[in-house]
């Protein structure tokens, strides 16, 4: 890694092809230059975020590890262990996108959000924001970043100083931010309107509002500090259906408005689809695939990402009915000792003896599509031929190229094409 | 509130229903008045049915399930109606006769596997006391009941897992416990309160396929409260969808799905965000909040978010079919019947919005 740079200089590591291609198929594969100097800062990059281009990378994630020691003794604290929460992974997320983030619980979506905010300090790994590299920087140094950065925690309830009042929840970051202070009453107002919820709840206290407000408070208060990223732990999990398609859409509009960025975490594929570009899907720690979020859907190259998908129940009777559902058997293991090689392997329908020894590269297919795997799916050879090996692999992967028959059965059939309801 | 006067419908085959819920009102005086937590719900199960019942939190779904095991009696409580299953009512039940009933007639799976399992016991013994609770067997044979019970909802190396305590399982393994536990006495009627809220989606479908087979092979009735209208499409038969306390439709599967009635089932389909949609569009979800159970509007309660609503909705409308030519679907919706077809229908899909031009039926 190289050393911590500031104010905005870019590093040279951080123009990765296959990450910073968007949705659109419109790129061939070869390597471009598109994310050269993404040294300026203006808020006019981000609004133009529809174009597939130029756009700049806004967080480079580049083989983040996050380990969590176990320690056991009396007297003198042994390190007996490691959790694997986070292990070697790389990402690249542009301005004004979405990035999805799924996988099942302890698979280290939660710590790898965190870590990035640097509310939990990564093992090695760096994380850049902005062209620059924050891992090292000191506390007052990340003041101003983690303004830039601001979080949305899962549960409103606990994120929320329940002795505090609304006002003061939202005028806080707003004096941190240096709004006047004849002017915060004023902004408290235009933030709660922004939200959607009425003025008058200033005065208010947590307790007095429900889930789906709450949730509109925690994102208001975040947004009090004009973050360019705004991270999202599990936002909706804990809403009621209704209640969450209110939050969604409210997410949906403020990126319009504000041409935020989003990290979206979830272990709920459907929402994670509705609002991402693109989506990240990690397994104990690594990443297994990165793809376009329709693509995921239609053409799962991992089958990790087919056993997640196959194992949503579509609310369509009919077509539930008629889908062929791959349900993968067993749990995750523990990620204090995870499997050798594909660490999916134990689990995997299409596992075979390489997959036990050699951990599979990320392998980067057409459309900035990448798999972690040795026997992909829903790929064919002249893919594979064309396929290239990701930069973003993590370091102790080996360099297999990926081949097409699985060890055993089972060939996975993405899920069906939308049909309408009515 | 009007009286119930609507009989549930009758069973489709010609075995007896298994449970038939008439008229079940339940309130609880609290300090800041009372609480209609149910307040007027009807249905019937049949023997190997699934009903699911479907509803946001506060909208007594959970009340309803718990009513029926005994567990919402208190002094404050106060209910109304009637629950029959298997000839014993239910409701006006001595703990005594609830005693048997629990466990051996009606079991439960709660949502919190964590909770609900002591965790000071191992698990073999917790699935022991409750076989020998209602059978005389001794202790060696009710542990041969409780592995076999553990391997059959796929619990590996059950003999040595009986001995495991419950925080040595994983959230999925310890709802295969409670599975097991909710089955070793062979119910007749199995009351899961949202089994797999708390799972991850992979273990989610281990344990529904696991409903299945056991509705399959024991032929025991299952009602499966839920708010994931998911989870209903993969393994409901019938939907009874409950808004504010009260029952606003009922019907089957397909009635619910594709041919829905009320405007808040229009509502809740329209706010799943689907796998298999057109992402680019905003979801048409319903404005609003639920009401306080300490405040219910009057008439219709869910006027207050409905769209359509119209003088009409003032009043509570009955619970009762109001298609000629589909029985099985019942609803509480003032609207004709020939305008729900359009007024549903939003975009390409059925959702709650706004009508474009003025509302119909006034």
């Amino acid at each position: 890694m190289t050393e911590p740079t500031e104010g905005g200089v870019p590093e040279p590591s951080e123009q990765k092809p296959g990450a910073v291609r968007v949705d659109k198929p419109t790129e061939a594969a070869a390597p471009t230059d598109e994310a050269t100097a993404p040294t300026e800062a203006s808020a006019a990059t981000a609004a133009d975020s529809q174009a597939t281009g130029d756009r700049r990378v806004l967080l480079g994630v580049e083989h983040l590890q996050v380990y969590f020691p176990i320690k056991a003794g009396v007297i003198i604290d042994r390190q007996v262990g490691q959790v694997h929460a986070v292990d070697d992974v790389s990402f690249a997320l542009l301005s004004g996108e979405t990035l999805g983030v799924v996988g099942e619980s302890g698979c280290g979506k939660t710590t790898l959000i965190r870590a990035l905010v640097r509310l939990i300090e990564p093992t090695s790994g760096s994380v850049s924001f902005d062209g620059a590299d924050i891992t090292k920087l000191g506390r007052k140094q990340m003041e101003p970043i983690r303004r830039e950065m601001q979080m949305v925690f899962q549960d409103p309830q606990a994120s929320l100083n329940p002795r505090k009042r609304i006002g003061q929840i939202l005028s806080t970051p707003l004096q941190l931010r240096g709004v006047e202070r004849n002017r915060v009453q004023e902004e408290t107002r235009a933030l709660l309107d922004r939200v959607g919820l009425p003025p008058d709840v200033v005065n208010r206290f947590p307790h007095e509002f429900s889930g789906g407000q709450r949730q509109r408070i925690g994102i208001a208060r975040a947004l009090a500090m004009n973050p360019k990223l705004v991270l999202l732990d599990e936002p909706v999990s804990a809403l009621d259906v209704s209640i969450q398609a209110q939050v969604i859409n409210l997410l949906d509009e403020l990126q319009d408005e504000l041409s935020l960025s989003y990290v979206f975490v979830a272990h709920d594929l459907s929402v994670v689809r509705h609002v991402s570009d693109r989506i990240v899907v990690m397994y104990l720690g690594k990443l297994m695939e990165v793809s376009p979020a329709e693509e995921l859907y239609t053409r799962p190259i991992h089958p990790y990402t087919s056993a997640l998908l196959g194992a949503i129940p579509i609310p369509d009777p009919s077509q539930n009915r008629a889908r062929h559902r791959d349900v993968v058997s067993g749990e995750p293991p523990n990620p204090i000792n995870p499997p050798s090689g594909c660490r999916f392997h134990t689990r995997c329908p299409r596992a075979s003896d390489i997959c036990q020894t050699s951990e599979p590269p990320l392998t980067e297919y057409a459309r900035g599509h990448l798999a972690a795997c040795h026997h992909p799916q829903n790929v064919t050879e002249s893919e594979i031929a064309a396929s290239t090996r990701s930069d973003q692999s993590s370091l102790s992967s080996g360099s297999e190229t990926p081949d097409l028959s699985p060890g055993t059965g089972l060939q996975s059939v993405p899920v069906s094409a939308p049909a309408t309801a009515a | 509130m009007s009286a119930e006067s609507t009989a549930p419908l009758p069973a489709a085959g010609t075995t007896a229903p298994l449970l038939t819920v008439d008229g079940l009102k339940v309130s609880f005086a609290t300090e800041d008045g009372l609480v209609r937590a149910v307040d007027g719900v009807s249905f019937t199960v049949d023997p190997g049915e699934v009903v699911a019942i479907v509803g946001e939190s506060g909208s007594g779904k959970s009340v309803t399930a718990m009513t029926l095991m005994g567990l919402t009696r208190g002094p404050n409580s106060e209910f109304e109606g009637t629950a029959t299953f298997d000839g014993t009512e239910l409701i006006g039940a001595s703990n005594a006769q609830l005693q048997r009933i629990r466990g051996a007639g009606i079991a439960m799976v709660f949502q919190d596997p964590m909770s609900s399992l002591d965790p000071v016991y191992r698990v073999g013994d917790q699935i022991v006391e409750q076989i020998r609770a209602h059978e005389k067997v001794s202790k060696a044979q009710a542990m041969d009941r409780a592995v076999e019970m553990m391997e059959r909802v796929g619990i590996p190396r059950a003999k040595e897992r009986l001995r495991s305590y419950p925080h040595e399982f994983s959230g999925g393994m310890r709802q295969r416990v409670m599975i097991a536990m909710a089955l070793s006495c062979s119910p007749k009627l199995l009351l899961a309160d949202e089994p797999t809220t708390a799972l991850d989606v992979t273990i989610q479908a281990q344990i529904l396929e696991e409903m299945r087979t056991l509705r399959q092979d024991t032929g025991a009735g299952i009602i499966l409260v839920t708010h994931d209208l998911g989870v209903v499409a993969d393994i409901a038969d019938r939907v009874i969808v409950m808004y504010s306390g009260r029952v606003v439709e009922e019907g089957t599967l397909d009635d619910i799905f594709y041919n829905p009635q009320h405007p808040y089932t229009w509502g809740l389909l329209g706010s799943i965000t689907r796998i298999d949609a057109d992402r680019s569009q905003r979801l048409p979800a319903i404005a609003g909040m639920p009401p306080s159970v300490l405040r219910a509007p009057k008439g219709c309660h869910f006027r207050p978010r409905c769209p359509h609503a119209f003088d009409k909705c003032g009043e509570v409308p009955e619970l009762e079919q109001r298609q000629p030519d589909v029985p099985t679907s019942r609803d509480r919706c003032w609207l004709p019947v020939a305008d729900k077809k359009r007024l549903r229908v939003v975009g390409d899909q059925i959702g709650l919005a706004k009508p474009a031009q003025e509302p119909v039926g006034a």
